[in-house]
């Protein structure tokens, strides 16, 4: 491992006043101090932010708050969450495993980095750690990485569960540096891979994220997360779906949706939703509007098959979401 | 960096701590505990798993300072002097061993489970070992300690 100053920060402005080019904020350490000791990440400063007042979950005007530094496993497990937006809780308990729901925050979730396996190895080439490198996964071995969204830069999918569910309720991020806070929507807060897949988010180097801002959508409550992978449990994701459903009288009033494991960042599904607004709540309307899900799909030589069971898996989702069955 | 830490109840102090060393190198190399072992150090295998303010974490993914001030209890904290708890009890009377490294992390991630939930299900016993890997497979034996020490409880 690279070596590095530690420093614990006990409130934002010490930690920011702390960060610079070359520094990490350190919460769970499943994502950082893991990729430390892979030499993919080398910060010169590691600065705790453990202690820092980002912690809470409450309903405050409208919306679900969720602090950064909540952990994965306080937030699936709080009474709140789970009846506010229970989908929430379901996609973070089909999340890694209970000694790493245990440490990972939230904030961190959003922040991890991806699973490709190139990424991974700093013996191989790869555009998102060492830019303009090139990317093996192209030709290599991409049974795991994403078909849409994606570059001749960059294939990697978002490794992240709970972000999917955040999207698809429109959360948005809020963003704390000197200056003040500012807000992103989750969805836009991601950069696509561009030829640029080094920078993956808005975040500035002076910044971090304070909390997690989903606002309460009563309907959703009617929602599920369906993950599919190649074992049942401590996996990442193949395909993934976030679905909530309003059906009155047998007809979809509105619908929420998003993808992982798929795409390049957390993907929503407007096409989808739009296709499904007023058709009859029944599995043919749902595979008929599933069908855009994969428009723009750009398959690689091993994952071809995400494109099909990208849209099956909307359509369980939507099935299980609406109680069809 | 010095880090001062409370371990399995009795106040401890290391010195000359790395700021990349891992909780749980700082457990095993400098506090005389080898009993939580170092497999994967990645997070993935739960070899290492310790209660960290009594939540079990991998001591392999946080960093030593990060358990400054703060309470650790590892698998030699379980038994009561000479008394096993009832999970290592459980874990001996059915097998649950093979080579044993994976043991250890098994013990503390059980022993969590059911002070969380007396009466597990079979779903809930896997889902909650599903991140302690035992290279051996020796899964169902393991099972069955964990059902065994919740059937005493």
């Amino acid at each position: 491992m690279h070596a590095f100053d530690y420093a614990a920060a006990s409130t934002v402005r010490g930690a920011l006043d702390l960060a610079g080019p070359g520094s990490a904020f350190l919460a769970g350490g499943t994502t950082l101090v893991d990729l430390m000791k892979l030499d993919v990440l080398t910060p010169d400063r590691v600065i705790d932010v453990n202690a820092l007042p980002l912690k809470g979950i409450r309903l405050h005007d409208g919306a679900l708050r969720i602090g950064a530094l909540e952990r994965m496993s306080d937030v699936a497990a709080h009474p709140v969450v789970r009846s506010v937006h229970p989908v929430i809780s379901k996609a973070l308990l089909l999340s890694a495993s209970g000694q790493v729901r245990n440490m990972a925050s939230i904030g961190g979730n959003l922040m991890q980095r991806t699973r490709c396996d190139y990424f991974r190895d700093v013996t191989s080439a790869c555009n998102k750690r060492r830019p303009g490198s090139g990317c093996p996964a192209l030709t290599g071995v991409n049974r795991n990485h994403a078909v849409l969204g994606t570059s001749d830069s960059c294939v990697a999918t978002h490794a992240s569960d709970v972000a999917v569910a955040f999207v698809a309720l429109d959360a948005q991020v809020v963003l704390r540096s000197k200056d003040g806070d500012r807000v992103a929507p989750l969805e836009e807060f991601y950069r696509l891979p561009g030829s640029t897949p080094d920078r993956e988010n808005v975040l500035g180097p002076g910044e971090l994220i304070a909390e997690v801002v989903v606002p309460v959508l009563p309907w959703a409550r009617h929602s599920t997360y369906l993950k599919i992978r190649d074992r049942q449990s401590y996996e990442f994701a193949l395909t993934s779906v976030a679905a909530a459903v309003d059906v009155k009288r047998g007809v979809v009033q509105d619908v929420r949706l998003a993808a992982g494991g798929v795409a390049a960042k957390p993907w929503r599904l407007r096409a989808v939703e739009e296709a499904l607004k007023g058709g009859v709540a029944i599995e043919r309307t749902f595979a008929e509007a599933a069908e855009s899900a994969v428009d723009g799909a750009r398959p690689l030589a091993h994952n071809a098959f995400k494109t099909a069971l990208l849209k099956r898996t909307i359509v369980r989702a939507l099935l299980d979401a609406a109680g069809a069955r | 960096m010095r880090v001062n830490v409370t371990v399995n109840g009795e106040q401890r102090q290391a010195d000359d701590v790395w700021e990349g060393e891992s909780l749980l190198f700082m457990l095993r190399e400098r506090l005389g505990l080898p009993g939580s072992k170092n497999a994967c150090e990645q997070g993935e295998c739960g070899s290492c798993t310790v209660y960290l303010d009594n939540v079990p974490v991998c001591a392999c993914l946080v960093a030593a300072g990060q358990a400054q001030d703060r309470s650790v209890r590892t698998v030699e904290g379980l038994a009561e002097g000479d008394q096993l708890d009832p999970v290592q009890e459980a874990f001996v009377e059915a097998g649950a061993v093979q080579c044993g490294f994976c043991t250890p992390g098994l013990v503390v991630q059980a022993h969590d489970l059911l002070d969380r939930v007396p009466n597990p299900s079979d779903p809930e016993i896997r889902e909650a070992l599903a991140g302690n890997l035992c290279r051996c497979t020796g899964y169902e034996k393991i099972l069955d300690a964990v059902r065994l020490a919740a059937s005493r409880r």
